[in-house]
């Protein structure tokens, strides 16, 4: 009898007829495509995309190059150069993160004592040359006032679980 | 002179403005019948398809024909440079010259031949030498290898094809295909029609018109996976878009050939009022269009078949099963009375 079914099923193509009607019904499902530019997915507070350096609502930097970004970056992408101000305080007088290399593991925020060192939601980045990627101190900085208002609520969302 | 542009001049410039008429349509549907493939595929999985060229991405053929006709032709410093550029040209002509004698209506076709039947098939056949040219040609192992495939997949099935074929020759008593569509006018419109009578030749013509297009399931002459493309892996720009062209043109005329003997050509499903005031050749169309359907429906569902099991289903499954068919059509014909008159004299 075995026998029997298989043949039947076979030459009856009830296998094959079955799977296409399961395309069939998926065609007049409503498509799950989300048209990227013009519609966007969520991004969780935790999501890890441009870097950014932040500053006090006072406008001072916040980074105070303790260099432990540099030390713990597991790909070397970040180059600090540091010597004191005129008024005594310490800050760097080079920050570089070169974006090719980075590989967007968060490690530099999680080391930064003062959050001054942050990946903000921005992942629109790209550019046309490879040297646009080679980031100086005065773009982080840049980058950090444009993104400030959502660095500042991604922060705070994600700080009761810290 | 008068006369003689009477007499050939005048047959010859309607004989081209037929062709004409034929021909650009043609094209049209093969530039659309990618997009309707996209978006059938896109539908299928859930997704869009294009749609930024145009509204709702009509404008997406013409794009890439333009693509493909600006891009460089690169011709391998390997390759036979003749048979490289025939091969595509073979292909192309094949997949157009075949619809010279498909019907479209009562009395509308180009050549009204009596073994239009027999010329389809050796039209549809002559289509590997395109192939096996182009994989000769490139040098390449790769194209090699996938002509190699489709040579050996086309031969084999061209044998169940063409039983199915005698099947229902058998059943109309003619090798025209005017004849073969009239044959199936009946009272009871679509039930007349051979799919019913003949529905497991129906069921492996389709199946074979897969695989003598090349198309998925039977795609292995490509086979991006292992073959990286098959057979035309060296072509580029319009070469390419030639062969392209020519596999979507014999889909197309596998589709008509599909319609014209199984599913009535331009005969109405219901020969009552509403359905009869729409023209035959918009039925054909119809017909066809489901038939291109159920190509991308098909290739929408399942994965591509391993080579043996696809000369087992070839050599062991439908060579016996449609010759064993073809007795029995002929042996109940015979039994019942039921042979065409032209035939039985």
């Amino acid at each position: 009898m075995a026998f029997l079914d298989r043949s039947a099923r076979s030459l009856l193509l009830s296998e094959l007829i079955s799977g296409m009607w399961v395309t069939l019904k998926h065609m007049f499902k409503p498509p799950v495509t989300l048209n990227y530019p013009y519609e966007k997915g969520p991004l969780s507070p935790r999501f890890r995309g441009e870097h950014a350096l932040r500053r006090y609502p006072n406008g001072e930097e916040r980074c105070i190059a303790c260099k432990l970004c540099e030390a713990i970056c597991p790909a070397l992408a970040i180059t600090i150069e540091a010597e004191p101000r005129e008024d005594g305080s310490r800050r760097t007088t080079r920050y570089d993160i070169d974006m090719t290399k980075c590989i967007y593991c968060g490690f530099c925020q999680e080391a930064c004592p003062v959050d001054a060192i942050v990946e903000g939601p921005n992942l629109e980045f790209a550019t046309e040359t490879r040297e646009e990627l080679f980031y100086d101190k005065e773009k982080l900085l840049a980058n950090g006032d444009r993104w400030e208002p959502a660095l500042a609520q991604n922060l705070a969302l994600d700080a009761p679980y810290r | 002179m008068a006369e003689l542009w009477i007499n050939y001049g005048q047959p010859t410039a309607i004989i081209l403005l037929e062709i004409l008429a034929i021909v650009v349509p043609l094209l049209l549907a093969i530039a659309y019948l990618t997009l309707a493939e996209r978006k059938v595929l896109a539908a299928a999985q859930l997704r869009k398809g294009p749609n930024v060229v145009g509204p709702f991405g009509l404008l997406q053929p013409f794009a890439d024909g333009l693509k493909m006709l600006v891009k460089e032709t690169v011709i391998p410093s390997g390759a036979n440079r003749i048979v490289f550029v025939a091969a595509p040209i073979l292909t192309f002509t094949l997949s157009l010259i075949a619809w010279a004698v498909i019907p479209f209506d009562r009395g509308m076709v180009l050549a009204n031949i009596n073994v239009g039947i027999l010329y389809l098939f050796a039209i549809s056949s002559l289509g590997v030498y395109g192939i096996i040219m182009a994989g000769w040609s490139s040098n390449s192992k790769y194209a090699f290898l996938g002509a190699l495939r489709s040579a050996a997949q086309m031969v084999s099935y061209e044998v169940s094809m063409g039983f199915v074929i005698v099947s229902v020759l058998l059943c109309a008593g003619s090798l025209n295909l005017s004849a073969i569509v009239e044959a199936q006018r009946g009272a009871y419109g679509l039930f007349n029609w051979y799919w019913l009578p003949l529905l497991p030749m129906f069921v492996v013509f389709f199946v074979s018109i897969l695989a003598e297009t090349n198309r998925s399931p039977f795609d292995l002459p490509e086979g991006e996976s292992e073959l990286v493309a098959g057979f035309f892996v060296e072509y580029s720009a319009m070469t390419f878009g030639l062969f392209f062209l020519g596999e979507y043109g014999s889909m197309i005329l596998m589709s008509a050939m599909t319609s014209i003997l199984f599913l009535g050509g331009w005969l109405p499903p219901f020969p009552v009022a509403p359905f009869t005031w729409i023209p035959g050749p918009l039925w054909l169309i119809f017909k066809l269009s489901f038939v291109l359907f159920c190509f991308l429906w098909v290739r929408a569902t399942f994965p591509r078949f391993r080579y043996d099991q696809l000369m087992r289903l070839g050599w062991k499954v439908f060579l016996p099963l449609s010759l064993f068919w073809l007795v029995l059509t002929a042996g109940v014909l015979v039994a019942m009375g039921w042979l065409p008159a032209s035939a039985a004299s």
